[in-house]
């Protein structure tokens, strides 16, 4: 029962992280249809900056921010400098942020070598919090709760407190209406007089500051090093796919159904835990290859 | 994906014969040349290996330039045929069956195959841009899962000490043989592409690349012909995987990563996809600086280097080094290239 309670919130906390990561990549590709796959390098670019501006300053929170805003300038730079110049060439698009991610990964193995990273959240963040779940009585009759890792609680708030207001960025906000309709139809929002460039710019910020968010508060999770790149594109990728790529909602429901399914499958069958994961996937594509929450397209 | 379907190229615009003919001699020559005045280095590491892996890269633009479907688990698949081959035939490290190599080679090349087949059945049911993360997916997928599993893969430390039987009296590990072997194969596969792309078969293919829809609608069966595509393209990955994992002398997961998977397309794509010629030149380019790169630049930022190589070739000559021989030459486009 302990086994199965962890595991779950294992998941929960894992989900939360991958929902961190994969609504950045979806959001990003639903309006402009680009599979931006130097996701993963954004994370990880995103978390050793957080880690530097972290050990600099002695605060993580300033990491955060830093990891956090400096992948939003990367996110609006590589749209204004690259993707821009090659609208509606999806594939050649793609290539490019393949051959980004390549470089990236080399020249962040050169910057800060292949050594893993731990960062340093501030202490109440340490340690273990009791939940209010009773594992057992003492033989005085006083309860044994739980103990649970503060910060993953933590990471579970602040992907819920992520997914909240993207929701709401999406559905209450004016831009977020822009958003909206320049998913459904990017020419007719153009000529309704909005410039699409903007929103293509903030739509990539936000997109790119999740990655790099996600980079410092999932590092602290786990930690940082060559590989956690293609580790979060691989998340991200089955996510949405489960989910159904361009909406925020699907990759939430997907990274549930992937970090309660990765940690379950780790935690009961050790070494056949990534086949679950990909079972998942190949039955989303088989019953509904849009993913659950995407839109079949013409 | 729109642009695919609807700029409907000439699929096999008419060659000059004596041109492609006059070429393939000379190419034959030098190929089989090669190793009698290179020396074992040059006919092992860099000759056979640039044999192998442009074999890969071939089968790979059989499915991206003949087919319009990019795809990234070739080297899942040769990978897959090379891990068959260390656990059904001899090697150390892992549990191994001890097969002889007439029963071991067969089984991998059809475990390869059929891996491929299914990767398709998965990447047909989504297009363009899709099928690149959905291979991706399934590449990674395959990665890590030979990571976690011991039972099967012997996990993070795979499979040494395999090397080819020794046949007819010959060691095929040995530069000269092992080069022989490697062309053998790598030529068949040319011309069996080659031969394909102009079969009733190869210009349906062409065409459902150029407009599945219409296609469809003439009573093509647009799904079998992307399978079939993925079946021939997976028999020659499954071959080549064979070779490499002679080649290595061994397999690990890091044969298979991501990484890896990924120089697959940058070789094809640097050398171009018009013609099945391209992934070989590309090849020839790639190993040639990932030797000798050390020479002139930092050994150690290769990745930066071929990462650029192969933006710039994206962002500035679409057809790779074909493209630019062609614009040197004349040489007939037969393969779209893309876009």
């Amino acid at each position: 029962m302990k086994l199965f309670i962890l595991t779950f919130l294992n998941g929960l906390t894992l989900a939360a992280l991958y929902f961190l990561v994969a609504s950045g990549f979806t959001l990003v590709f639903g309006l402009m249809r680009n599979v931006n796959l130097a996701h993963g390098s954004l994370y990880l670019l995103g978390g050793y900056i957080g880690y530097d501006v972290g050990q600099l300053t002695g605060n993580w929170f300033f990491g955060v921010a830093a990891g956090t805003l400096a992948m939003a300038v990367a996110g609006v730079l590589l749209q204004v400098l690259v993707f821009r110049w090659m609208e509606g060439q999806e594939l050649r698009q793609t290539l490019v942020t393949i051959g980004i991610s390549i470089v990236a990964a080399d020249l962040m193995l050169a910057v800060w070598s292949g050594n893993t990273y731990q960062f340093s959240p501030p202490d109440w963040l340490i340690g273990t919090t009791q939940l209010p779940i009773v594992l057992a009585h003492k033989s005085d009759g006083t309860a044994v709760l739980l103990p649970y890792p503060t910060y993953r609680l933590f990471l579970l708030a602040a992907g819920l407190v992520i997914g909240i207001g993207l929701w709401l960025f999406i559905n209450k906000t004016r831009i977020g209406m822009m958003i909206r309709a320049g998913v459904d139809d990017r020419g007719m929002l153009d000529a309704s007089g909005i410039n699409v460039h903007v929103v293509f710019a903030i739509v990539f910020a936000i997109g790119a500051g999740l990655a790099g968010f996600a980079g410092v508060v999932g590092g602290t999770a786990l930690s940082i090093a060559p590989g956690e790149d293609v580790r979060y594109l691989l998340a991200s990728l089955v996510v949405v796919i489960v989910g159904g790529l361009g909406s925020v909602t699907g990759a939430a429901l997907g990274a549930l159904i992937i970090g309660l399914s990765e940690q379950f499958g780790l935690a009961y069958f050790p070494t056949y835990g990534i086949v679950l994961t990909f079972v998942i996937m190949v039955a989303a594509l088989a019953f509904r290859p849009q993913g659950l929450m995407g839109r079949a397209r013409a | 994906m729109t642009e695919a379907a609807t700029s409907a190229t000439t699929a096999n615009a008419p060659e000059a014969i004596p041109m492609a003919i006059i070429g393939h001699l000379i190419a034959a020559v030098l190929l089989l040349a090669f190793p009698l005045v290179a020396t074992d280095f040059f006919t092992f590491q860099i000759g056979a290996y640039t044999l192998i892996m442009g074999t890969i890269s071939l089968s790979l633009m059989l499915i991206a330039g003949y087919g319009g479907m990019v795809t990234l688990a070739q080297m899942s698949v040769a990978g897959l045929a090379g891990y068959m081959i260390a656990i059904f035939g001899t090697s150390a490290g892992g549990t191994a069956l001890g097969w002889p190599w007439f029963l071991a080679i067969p089984a991998a090349v059809i475990i390869g195959t059929l891996f491929n087949v299914t990767t398709g059945f998965l990447a047909i049911r989504t297009e363009g841009i899709f099928t690149i993360v959905i291979t991706l997916a399934i590449a990674t997928a395959l990665y890590y899962f030979a990571q976690q599993n011991y039972d099967i893969f012997n996990g993070h430390s795979g499979f040494a000490s395999v090397a080819p039987a020794h046949v007819l009296w010959v060691d095929w590990r040995a530069p000269k043989p092992f080069y022989f072997l490697a062309l053998a194969v790598a030529a068949l596969s040319y011309t069996g592409v080659l031969y394909l792309t102009r079969t009733p078969f190869g210009l349906a293919m062409q065409a459902i690349r150029d407009n599945a829809r219409r296609m469809e609608a003439i009573g093509f069966n647009v799904p079998a012909h992307r399978i079939a595509a993925y079946a021939v393209a997976g028999l020659i990955a499954s071959v080549a995987g064979v070779l490499l994992v002679w080649f290595d002398g061994g397999i690990s997961p890091g044969s298979i990563s991501v990484d890896r998977a990924i120089k697959v397309l940058i070789i094809a794509v640097i050398g171009g996809m018009r013609h099945p010629a391209g992934p070989f030149l590309g090849a020839i380019l790639f190993v040639l600086l990932q030797n000798f790169a050390i020479d002139f630049v930092n050994p150690e930022r290769f990745n930066t280097y071929i990462g650029l190589a192969f933006l710039i070739v994206v962002l500035a000559s679409p057809d790779g080094l074909l493209g630019l021989l062609a614009k040197l030459g004349r040489s007939a486009p037969a393969a779209k290239s893309l876009p």
